[in-house]
């Protein structure tokens, strides 16, 4: 795994392989959305709005994924302090968070034609609501600190504590679930799948995942772009000598506004 | 066709749902890639200004990174 | 052990010093509590309904306002470096901080809950529960607080942040918290509640200070 340390193996890695994830992501997702919205069948019990299942689970099933990403890039961070680690952690967060809004929203809209209401308690709802909470904790914690390296470490140290706490989470909200329950039984993922819906959801599952693969290999590039700049602006090019006073400390205010900060 | 879109009176619901998706999907997407093309050209820039300068100092620059 | 007893006898004594601070924290559960009435209106059933969610919850809000002070004062001031370089085990000397927080913030806490569970008229079944219950889950919000209290050193608006990272993780206390008591209410048995609780407190208690001490490392490089 540190064979991919070095930045400039990441770039020589995946260079080849985004342009193949991207056009596997459009046809994955293009098949899927045909299956979801054309050719497959309607429920007898809800109708047309299981089509929205098509989109709620997948959603549901890239915020866990992705959680458990980052919590494995924090492992790997802190414990095998592999370099890249805490980038892609950092580069997972607003993906996964995106998912599990998506996966609320739609289950909303799901919930309102069915259950006649745009909000239940019921345990999976709930579960990522908080699952939520923890992303944007995550991201609100890694952008507080002026040095994003320092960030980028106390969001892995995040990660690993939220995913030991995520599976207490579950269970807590599942009990609390069945001691208050409801006066009709939710279920946020519709009747037990049919053959002809699994079909859908596979696709759907897996366009969602290369599009968070693709997305991913373009964030961590972002991410190693910006410490590139920040290590050109560290590395003393602006000792120049021959360069006017007032002009070097311009360049200076411009390039360390993050360091001045501190 | 006009059933493809009302899908049985739902039509509301399920397509916001995949309007909303496909809109926050797209635009996490641009967003980043945007990012990306603006963080490349400020890193080639750097980078020339760097290049340029490394002929007449190289025993400074070597020093100080 | 050494290490351990002076650490905690000095943040006792530096939080006595500032006894305004555990006033505080009690003195917001309290006001917090009294919100809830004028919120909800006075009927008694209602109230006694949310009782025991109403007190957890503010008992919640109270510890995590309090936690910056574990750790930040002396983080300014340079004692939290020269901890981290002490021969005793770093994690020891957390322990040490989280109980002398637990003994300022916690213990006052239990002790102003029945009074509160009596303005909320709560039935007097659930009151023993409660303060078990409480007991269990004080020193886990002391434990997983403090962790959250030194992931933020030397971030901006770390109070406010510190919320948001430490809530989720407050969660499962509460509901196993308040569902003991409503356990409790109903006349079942709510031993299996209080067994969670305990084990989430044990859980903590291994994890918690190795998760703060490294966090605190972070925070010194």
């Amino acid at each position: 795994m540190h064979r991919f340390a070095k930045p400039s193996v990441f770039l020589k890695f995946t260079a080849p392989i985004l342009p193949w994830l991207s056009v596997l992501t459009v046809i994955l997702i293009a098949a899927g959305l045909y299956f979801s919205l054309i050719g497959s069948p309607v429920d007898y019990q809800q109708g047309h709005t299981v089509r929205i299942m098509y989109i709620h689970v997948p959603a549901a099933w890239m915020g866990l994924f992705c959680y458990v990403g980052m919590a494995i890039c924090g492992a790997m961070s802190l414990i095998w302090k592999h370099p890249l680690a805490d980038i892609c952690a950092r580069a997972t967060a607003p993906v996964g968070a995106t998912f599990t809004a998506l996966c609320l929203i739609t289950g909303s809209l799901w919930g309102e034609p069915m259950w006649g209401t745009w909000w239940v308690w019921d345990a999976r709802l709930t579960s990522m609501l908080i699952l939520l909470f923890l992303y944007l904790g995550y991201m609100a914690l890694v952008n507080a600190f002026d040095d994003p390296e320092r960030g980028s470490k106390a969001g892995s140290a995040l990660a690993l504590v939220g995913a030991v706490n995520v599976p207490i989470v579950k269970f807590s909200v599942d009990w609390w679930n069945t001691l208050h329950q409801p006066a009709s039984i939710v279920r946020m993922d519709g009747p037990a799948v049919d053959p002809s819906m699994q079909l859908p959801l596979a696709l759907m599952i897996l366009g969602f995942t290369c599009y968070y693969f693709v997305v991913l290999i373009l964030r961590v590039r972002l991410e190693l772009n910006e410490r590139r700049i920040r290590a050109l602006h560290l590395s003393g090019m602006f000792e120049d000598s021959e360069t006017p006073a007032s002009a070097k400390e311009q360049a200076y205010e411009a390039g360390h506004n993050v360091e001045a900060k501190q | 066709m006009s059933e493809f879109f009302s899908m049985g009176g739902y039509g509301g619901y399920i397509w916001a749902s995949y309007g909303v998706t496909a809109l926050a999907m797209i635009i996490l997407l641009i967003a980043t890639l945007r990012g990306l093309r603006s963080s490349r050209i400020e890193r080639e820039q750097l980078e020339a200004v760097l290049q340029s300068r490394r002929p007449r100092r190289t025993k400074k620059t070597q020093q100080a990174s | 052990m050494n290490g351990f007893l002076a650490i905690l006898q000095r943040d006792l004594r530096l939080a006595l010093r500032q006894g305004a601070d555990s006033v505080m924290v009690v003195a917001f559960f309290i006001v917090t509590t009294t919100l809830f009435p004028f919120g909800v209106g006075p009927e008694v059933n209602i109230l006694a309904r949310i009782a025991s969610g109403v007190i957890w919850v503010s008992a919640l809000l109270a510890a995590m306002l309090s936690l910056e002070r574990v750790f930040q004062t002396d983080y300014e001031d340079g004692t939290l470096e020269l901890l981290t370089t002490s021969p005793v085990s770093l994690e020891l000397l957390i322990l040490g901080k989280v109980l002398a927080h637990w003994l300022t913030t916690g213990l006052p806490l239990i002790i102003a809950a029945p009074l509160m569970a009596v303005m909320l008229n709560m039935d007097q079944d659930g009151f023993a529960t409660l303060m078990i219950a409480m007991l269990l889950g004080t020193p886990a919000l002391s434990l997983i607080g403090a962790i959250g209290a030194a992931l933020i050193l030397g971030a901006r608006r770390g109070g406010v942040l510190v919320s948001l990272l430490v809530l989720p993780l407050y969660i499962p206390v509460l509901i196993f918290g308040a569902g003991a008591v409503e356990a409790a209410l109903l006349g079942i048995s709510a031993i299996a509640q209080l067994q969670i609780m305990g084990a989430i407190l044990l859980l903590t208690l291994a994890a918690a200070p190795f998760a703060t001490s490294h966090a605190v490392r972070q925070a010194m490089e």
